[in-house]
């Protein structure tokens, strides 16, 4: 690569006036290092959906034209129908990561630091896991009905696991060294834990949280479409019996924009406080 | 006098306004305390560890304590650091139980073990113990850093930090908690010549500057000569060696002098003849 460069930038230096082709490449480099880059292939990809579906190629009742998505996101958003049902999904989903990631980060804690605990309710814990969470569905309903709570405890239980796990694995993998050396130090209980074993599980435990992520969306999606009156998923099943494709189209990249938002949100936390790991260090070693 | 300076430079610029050092943090060293150590044992199952110690260091002396691996010598680092317990034996500080006493023993442990997670400055801070919110603790955690040279990094993460430098920041933390007794588990093992010998000195010096007791366990003979102001020799438990080392300082590696000692404690070391020199203690 580096001969190629060479032979062909060359020229082009002492070009001063028609450089435009060296400083096209420069402008192209340079957006392939920066952020946007990420965003090309979707961005080809929505142009490429919108070429088939104006030429035809692509058949309104199998897939309609971005255009007409955007179009429907608009209608939907101007009379505040869509507000309400991301505003509805979000809140589910964020009891649902608040009840189940907070139960799980205590017991992953607890089972982390004492044996007793672990060995009281691990065996339980690996066995539910094994349980696909949209397995209970009929049960739920039948445990809940069709009120929110059903759906918040699915995503709940859902979240729970890989959260739980990644603690658990975090605290237990915290440098024993560490540990003792807090000791020596005279740390008590509660200062190891705060100032040795969580910060030393912490990127284990954002593991954990990016997997629930995922998994919180993917569960609301189905628990959605079962008899809710309200939200993403009920939005896309009341479209379908009406054969509205763009509002159900709109629908599924709504999960896939909220998703992306929810992994960024983890991303930037997950920056800012482990600031001191070397992966997410940004300065660079002195010599 | 110009690290008190740049001590104040930082400081200025990291809490203003700037309080009056607090009497908490006195600046004079803290000073040694003598070590006894009676009948110590110690087994892990029924392997036995030590088998009956006895060993007495005087307050403010430097002793190095060498033997092969799996001789016991860590282990007895720990009991005197109070990491482990004894089967049975007593350590003394002072002619007290090690329990009863308020003097304070640090180990320096073979590897660094800074927190990643917490800046340079943090880190030495954890030396300090409960008392690291009090007023002045900073300006008290930043002079230790002063005094192992790196005043400058105090706001650094210890993963941008080289071996050495590690090493130094855990000695900076050793010393913000004034020990009286500073155990040293060859913390110089892992790092390279060079900068050895650049930490050999410093440790030398700090030891000079605060007078605490230093018992150093090592694998290297010289350094063992270098630093200690007596050698012992652990093997399979007990001590068998005792070896003054009467030579000003600082010592010159290389000397005539070292040299022969060196080669009467290697003699010991690889010899089954019985050879057992007669260095005495004191």
């Amino acid at each position: 690569m580096s001969e190629s460069q060479i032979t062909l930038e060359q020229p082009a230096a002492m070009d001063v006036l028609g450089a435009s082709g060296p400083r096209l490449r420069h402008t192209v480099r340079r957006f392939l290092h920066s952020n946007w880059a990420s965003w090309l292939v979707p961005a080809a990809l929505l142009a490429l959906w919108q070429l088939a579906a104006q030429l035809g190629v692509l058949p309104a009742n199998v897939l309609p034209a971005p255009s007409e998505v955007v179009a429907a996101a608009w209608r939907l958003g101007a009379n505040g129908e869509l507000a309400a049902h991301i505003a509805i999904s979000a809140k589910r989903a964020a009891i649902g990561l608040l009840i189940g990631g907070g139960l799980a980060l205590a017991f992953g804690l607890v089972n982390g630091v004492s044996r007793i605990g672990e060995r009281l309710t691990d065996t339980t814990f690996q066995m539910i896991r094994n349980i696909p969470n949209l397995a209970m569905v009929p049960l739920v309903i039948l445990w809940f009905g069709i009120e929110d709570s059903a759906r918040i405890f699915l995503v709940a239980l859902g979240v729970f696991f890989p959260i739980y796990i990644n603690t658990y694995h975090g605290i237990r993998n915290v440098d024993p060294h560490l540990v003792e050396m807090g000791r020596s130090y005279g740390m008590s209980r509660s200062e190891l834990l705060a100032r040795v074993i969580l910060p030393g599980a912490l990127p284990s435990i954002f593991v954990g949280l990016r997997y629930a992520l995922g998994i919180m969306w993917l569960t609301l999606i189905v628990a959605e479409t079962i008899a809710a009156n309200a939200g993403i998923g009920y939005m896309a099943m009341s479209a379908r019996e009406f054969m509205q494709l763009d509002v159900v189209v709109l629908s599924i990249l709504l999960y896939a924009a909220l998703g992306k938002l929810a992994d960024s949100v983890a991303r930037l936390l997950e920056r800012a406080t482990l600031q001191w790991h070397p992966a997410f260090q940004r300065v660079t070693k002195e010599g | 006098m110009v690290d008190d300076i740049l001590v104040r430079a930082l400081l200025d610029e990291r809490l203003l306004p700037i309080e009056e050092p607090e009497a908490d943090f006195p600046e004079t060293p803290p000073g040694g305390v003598s070590l006894t150590v009676r009948g110590l044992t110690k087994a892990f199952g029924s392997h036995a560890v030590l088998q009956g110690v006895d060993l007495h260091v005087r307050s403010g002396e430097f002793l190095s304590v060498i033997g092969k691996s799996g001789s016991g010598k860590s282990t007895l680092l720990r009991i005197l650091a109070g990491l482990d317990e004894p089967n049975s034996g007593d350590v003394l500080f002072d002619s007290l139980p090690r329990a009863h006493s308020s003097h304070v023993a640090r180990l320096m442990f073979q590897e660094p073990r800074l927190l990643p997670w917490a800046r340079v400055i943090d880190n030495v801070e954890v030396g300090l113990g409960d008392r690291r919110y009090e007023a002045g603790a900073e300006r008290h955690a930043l002079a230790k850093l002063a005094a192992v040279g790196l005043e400058s990094r105090a706001r650094d993460w210890p993963s941008v930090l080289s071996g050495g430098q590690k090493q130094r920041v855990a000695l900076a933390r050793a010393l913000a908690s004034r020990p009286n007794v500073l155990a040293l588990d060859e913390p110089l093992g892992a790092l390279d010549a060079l900068t050895r010998m650049d930490m050999q000195t410093l440790v030398e010096q700090v030891w000079q500057e605060q007078g605490f007791t230093a018992v150093l366990v090592t694998h290297d003979v010289t350094e063992a000569i270098v630093l200690g102001d007596r050698v012992v020799l652990i093997e399979d438990g007990v001590v068998t060696l005792e070896l003054d080392v009467d030579l000003p300082r600082p010592r010159r590696r290389g000397s005539p002098e070292i040299a022969a000692l060196e080669e009467q404690v290697l003699r010991r070391l690889f010899s089954d003849a019985g050879y057992v020199a007669q260095g005495s203690s004191s």
